[in-house]
This record gives structure tokens, C-alpha cells and sequence, in this order.
């Protein structure tokens, strides 16, 4: 297995005449968890959408695994070949149950796959690392918003993606909130994943991140952990100076 | 999944509906009989309330609103008026209205084994099969959605109303098909038929709740729920829901087919006019004002404006369109759940909206 997990290579996605991305190039490993960070509009969030099928780049290719190129399979084989994403506004089905959510992710297919006792299990152990045990049988609609940030993080990791991508898994978070994401987190971390975290808290980030990527204006700023990119003067000036 | 009681709204539904049948079953002959002009009525609500039901399989439980759900009904009616008329013509040797008419003397080619009943609606189910599932895999493959699907929906009806105007397509032309004389082998239009007309439908409408019922609340329902809230995180799980609503949207179509061959026979005649883009509207009315999503809800919904349209419809005809429409701003502006808000609304608050709400919720898991 190579240890790079993904690796971006010469991705441009355009907007109409403006480039989301702009010929970017990034590699991320297993075993690590990236932050991704940036000002608004730097082209975050446009990362994830390739990465997970939803934006075709004009340019550049996605390589999973060093084989598959994720540019040029659906969205849903995406999913099946084990990448799982976190959407930046909350993303639940309403009208469903908590413990359905679970279900639904655990165990992929119109038909259920795993025997029945074993996904009872699996959806209580996962509700237990979430900390929604208690809220198994609400419907995701009546949750709060930190609740169905959890809900959707715990329906993505119930599969156990080889990566995994949060998209602001804290904003809206209370510190407490904010501090347990930060201790699950790390708990995610296994050498045969990769974790893709974005993110604008920085303390949060400097608790997760083994290290940091700085996109601006769809390229890459800077790399490195979060002490260089505190001390970098060109992300100071556009990102963490303001 | 969720449970159903005793007596939670489907189940008291269903029940009515089979006491219904076979209250009209046992009564039929005796002088407690309905009077063939109510018999009639409730088999034609019936099979009006299972048109419903499909509507609401695709656009209650999948988002997905058609406009168009008139096309399916009235091709399980035409197929059925076929069979109604090559098999009246075996019997009695009445030559249709709409062949002497073009001075046809035989049927065209295309009509060759309709008296045949299995065969007529084998033909309807692989129609209804085609037509539905070439539309759905090209729209839904091109990712049409919403607004857009529901307006494309609308123009497919259209264009096959104009078609079927067309006097020299052999089916029937502007006067549609009529003169059904005899229904597997029985006369058509007495009592007994009108009865047992009345009863099928009643039957077949309490199998499709069931059928529904059982669909949307195993997994594959919850996808359904799920593909509706948010398509695109289902879609980035891992789950093809292409397939899903392409499945979803062959079933509708034929019990929308199923509908309208139970509606024919009842009604005795089909003619262009069930295409017009107006019934379609009308289908997606009652759904609204039952409040979508809800299977029950679909099934009071068309019995209730159909039968203010019956009853408008001897004593103030003209009336009718602007109380359609009407109803289709109240729905939309004030009332976007149906009945299901004034319900919610009027009764329960004081009582509790919740378990109201999970009362009438059977779509909920
Ligand atoms: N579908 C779209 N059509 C047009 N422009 C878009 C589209 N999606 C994103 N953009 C633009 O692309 C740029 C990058 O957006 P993106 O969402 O990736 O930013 P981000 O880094 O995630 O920002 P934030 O921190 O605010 O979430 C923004 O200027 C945005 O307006
Ligand atoms: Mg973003």
C-alpha cells in the first residue's frame, strides 16, 4: 500500500473566468491528519467537492490509493471505495431517525449487508463515540445544530473510511462541543487512514493537525505544522493577521 | 423501522376500506343495496385514491413531483378500453363508434389480441414500463430535478394529449373510446357489475396501501426519505440513487397505470381529455391538500376534492376551475402540508402537536 493516500495533482476548477483552484497540487498521507485552512473563498471547500466527485475540475487529476482516479468515477464509488466527507452546512435527512443515519452509513446498499445483531452493534458503538446514545430514536429534523454536526460526522465514520473529511466540523460548536470534537478527532487517527480536516478555529486546529496546509485563492500558501505557519509572515498577512 | 399499531390511521383506513367492500359485496341484491349511482361513485373515488397513492409514492416520499402522472392513468384506461372493445366485439359483434366513424371496417393491425385480457394487460405493463423508464433514466440521468422535471412532466402529457386527438392513430381519435358492452364475458352496466366493479376497486386500493405501507417503511423506504432530504449526501455514502429513483418512479407509474384501468370500465369511456395537463394538476392537488408524504393523506385527499367536484359538478359546473385553482394557492401559500397543518393547527396544539404529529406520521421511521 502506498503511504499517500491523496494526491492532487494539477487540479484547476473554474467558475465562470474565475479559478476556484488554480493548477493545485497537494499530498496527503495516511496516518496523518491534514487542516486545510485559508480565508473565505480560498478554495477549501472546492477541494473537497473534487476530491469527492461533485466538482469535475477542468484540469488535474485526484489519485486515490496512487491507482484510482477520483476525477472520473461517480460520486457514489467515490463513497464505496472508502473516502467519506462532512459537508460544511450540516447535511441530515430530516426525516429520519438518528439511528437510521447510522444505519444508513454503516452499512451501504438498498439491501442490508451485515446481519442484523452486528449492525445494532456497530450503530450503538457509534452513536457512543458521538455521544447521541440518548438521542437515538429523535429525528434528525428536532436536533440542535451541534447535534446534527455530530450526527453527520458519526454517519460518516460509521463505514470506517480509509479517509475521512471534515468540512468546519466546529463552527457553531460550544468550546465543550468543540473540545470533545477535538478529542474524537485524534481517537480517528489510525495508520491506515487519512484524516482531511477545514477549518477556521485556530486553537482547534493546532490541537488535530499533524499538518497544515494554507490555500489562497485556490493555491497553496504554505505547508507545514502549525507553529511555522504561526510564524509564516505571507499567512500572517493574508489569513491569520485580519 | 416503524411499527404500526392497532390503530394508527393506515390500518383504521384499510380496514374501513375492506369493511366497505364487503359490506357492498354481501348487501349487493338486497334491498339495503346502494343505488347503482353511489356504487359507481365509490369504486371511481377508489381508483382515483390509488392515482393518488402513486403520486404521492414519488413526490411525498422521493421529491420528485410529477405533472404528468395523467400519461400512466390513461394509458392502463386506453389499454383497458382496447381490451373492452375487441372483447365486446367478439361477443356481440358491435362494431366500435370510432371505426365506423373513420369508415374503418376492421381494427388496425396493432389490435390484434386484445380481447385477450392477459394480454392486454401485459402490454400495459411493458408500456407503462418503457415509457416510464426511458423518461426517468434520461431525466434523472441528466440530473433533472424539481421545478424543471415537474414542468418536462407536464409537456410529455400534453404532447401525448395532442397525439391522441389525432383521429387517425386508431385509438379513438377526439371522441375516445366508448360502448363498453361486456367485461370478462359478463354484461357491462347492470347492478352487479357496477358492484363488483366498485368492490375490485376497493380491494385493489386497500393492497396498494398495503403495499406502499410496507415499501416506505422498510430500508429501501428510508432511502426514499433520505434521496428526498438530501440527495447529494446520499449520493456521497456510497449509495446509487439513480437506481433508486428510476425504481421508485417505474412503480408509480403503474399503479398510476392500474389506476386507470380500473377507472374505464367504471366510467365507460376514455377520451383525450384525461391527458389534458389539468387532471395532472388535479392528481397533485389532492395529494397537496392530503398533505404529501402521507399515505392516508393521499387516499382523503382525492376522495375529498373529488367529491366536491361530483357534486359541483351537477349543481355549479363552472364553478369548478376556480375552486381547483383556488385550492392550489391556499395548498401553496398558507398550507404547504395540507390538512396535515390544519390539523396540526385547530386540534392538536392544545392536545399535543407531537403525538399528533406522530399519529399521522406513518412516514416516519
Ligand atoms: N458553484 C459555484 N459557482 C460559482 N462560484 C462558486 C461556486 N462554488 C464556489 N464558488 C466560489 O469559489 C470560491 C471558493 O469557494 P469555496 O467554497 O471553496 O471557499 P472556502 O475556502 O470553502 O470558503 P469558506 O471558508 O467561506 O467556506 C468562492 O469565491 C466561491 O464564491
Ligand atoms: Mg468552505
Amino acid at each position: 500500500m502506498s503511504l499517500t493516500a491523496l494526491l492532487v495533482d494539477g487540479v484547476t476548477v473554474r467558475f465562470g473566468s474565475f479559478r476556484a483552484l488554480d493548477d493545485l497540487s497537494l499530498a496527503i498521507d495516511y496516518g496523518e491528519v491534514r487542516a486545510i485552512i485559508g480565508p473565505n473563498g480560498a478554495g477549501k471547500t472546492t477541494l473537497l467537492d473534487v476530491i469527492s466527485g461533485i466538482t469535475r475540475p477542468k484540469q488535474g487529476r485526484v489519485l486515490f490509493d496512487g491507482a484510482t482516479d477520483l476525477t472520473e468515477i461517480s460520486e457514489a464509488a467515490i463513497a464505496r471505495a472508502g473516502l467519506r466527507r462532512k459537508f460544511q452546512k450540516p447535511s441530515v435527512f430530516k426525516g429520519l431517525s438518528v439511528r437510521r443515519h447510522i444505519a444508513i452509513g454503516a452499512d451501504v446498499g438498498f439491501r442490508a449487508r451485515l446481519d442484523a445483531p452486528a449492525l445494532e452493534d456497530r450503530i450503538d458503538e457509534v452513536l457512543e463515540i458521538v455521544g447521541l446514545a440518548d438521542q437515538a430514536g429523535r429525528l434528525a429534523g428536532e436536533l440542535s445544530h451541534g447535534q446534527k454536526q455530530w450526527l453527520e460526522i458519526g454517519m460518516v465514520l460509521a463505514s470506517d473510511p480509509k479517509v475521512l473529511m471534515l468540512d468546519e466540523p466546529v463552527a457553531g460548536l460550544t468550546d465543550e462541543e468543540t473540545e470533545r470534537t477535538a478529542a474524537l478527532v485524534r481517537a480517528l487517527r489510525r495508520p491506515d487512514r487519512a484524516i482531511v480536516v477545514v477549518e477556521h478555529d485556530m486553537d482547534f486546529v493546532e490541537r488535530i493537525a499533524d499538518r497544515v496546509t494554507v490555500l489562497h485563492e485556490g493555491r497553496t500558501l504554505f505547508e507545514g505544522s502549525m507553529a511555522h505557519v504561526r510564524a509564516d509572515a505571507a499567512v500572517v498577512d493574508v489569513y491569520l493577521g485580519r | 423501522m416503524s411499527r404500526i399499531g392497532p390503530t394508527s390511521p393506515i390500518v383504521l383506513l384499510i380496514g374501513l376500506i375492506i369493511l366497505v367492500a364487503m359490506a357492498m359485496a354481501g348487501l349487493a341484491g338486497t334491498e339495503f343495496a346502494l343505488s347503482r349511482y353511489l356504487a359507481n361513485a365509490i369504486g371511481q373515488l377508489a381508483a382515483f385514491a390509488v392515482l393518488a397513492i402513486s403520486l404521492d409514492l414519488i413526490w411525498g416520499y422521493l421529491g420528485i413531483l410529477s405533472l404528468g402522472h395523467g400519461l400512466f392513468f390513461a394509458l392502463g384506461g386506453y389499454l383497458m378500453a382496447m381490451y373492452l372493445l375487441k372483447h365486446s366485439f367478439e361477443i356481440t359483434a358491435t362494431v366500435p363508434d370510432f371505426l365506423q366513424f373513420m369508415g374503418w371496417k376492421d381494427f388496425p393491425f396493432y389490435w390484434a389480441g386484445f380481447e385477450f385480457f392477459p394480454y392486454a394487460l401485459a402490454v400495459a405493463v411493458v408500456v407503462t414500463l418503457l415509457v416510464s423508464g426511458i423518461f426517468g433514466y434520461v431525466s434523472f440521468r441528466s440530473r433533472v430535478g424539481g421545478v424543471y422535471f415537474a414542468i418536462i412532466t407536464q409537456a410529455l402529457v400534453y404532447v401525448a394529449m395532442l397525439l391522441m386527438f389525432r383521429n387517425d392513430t386508431g385509438f379513438g381519435g377526439n371522441n375516445g373510446m366508448t360502448g363498453f358492452t361486456v367485461l370478462f364475458g359478463w354484461p357491462m352496466g347492470t347492478s352487479g357489475m357496477i358492484t363488483a366493479l366498485a368492490v375490485a376497486s376497493l380491494l385493489v386500493l386497500a393492497w396498494v396501501l398495503l403495499g406502499c405501507r410496507w415499501l416506505v417503511g422498510s430500508r429501501f423506504g428510508a432511502l426514499m426519505l433520505a434521496t428526498r432530504d438530501d440527495e447529494t449526501r446520499l449520493r456521497t455514502m456510497g449509495y446509487e440513487t439513480l437506481r433508486l429513483k428510476l425504481i421508485v418512479w417505474c412503480l408509480s407509474a403503474l399503479i398510476a397505470m392500474l389506476a386507470g384501468m380500473l377507472y374505464v370500465p367504471q366510467v365507460g369511456i376514455i377520451n383525450p381529455r384525461v391527458l389534458s395537463p389539468e387532471l395532472s394538476l388535479e392528481i397533485a392537488v389532492w395529494v397537496a391538500i392530503g398533505g404529501r408524504g402521507h399515505l392516508v393523506g393521499a387516499v382523503i385527499g382525492a376522495l375529498l376534492v373529488n367529491a366536491v367536484k361530483f357534486w359541483l359538478s351537477s349543481a355549479a359546473p363552472e364553478i369548478w376551475p376556480f375552486i381547483l385553482s383556488g385550492l392550489i394557492v391556499l395548498v401553496v401559500l398558507v398550507f404547504p402540508n395540507g390538512l396535515m397543518d390544519i390539523a396540526k393547527f385547530k386540534f392538536v396544539r392544545p392536545m399535543g402537536a407531537k403525538r399528533l404529529a406522530a399519529d399521522l406520521g406513518e412516514s416516519r421511521p
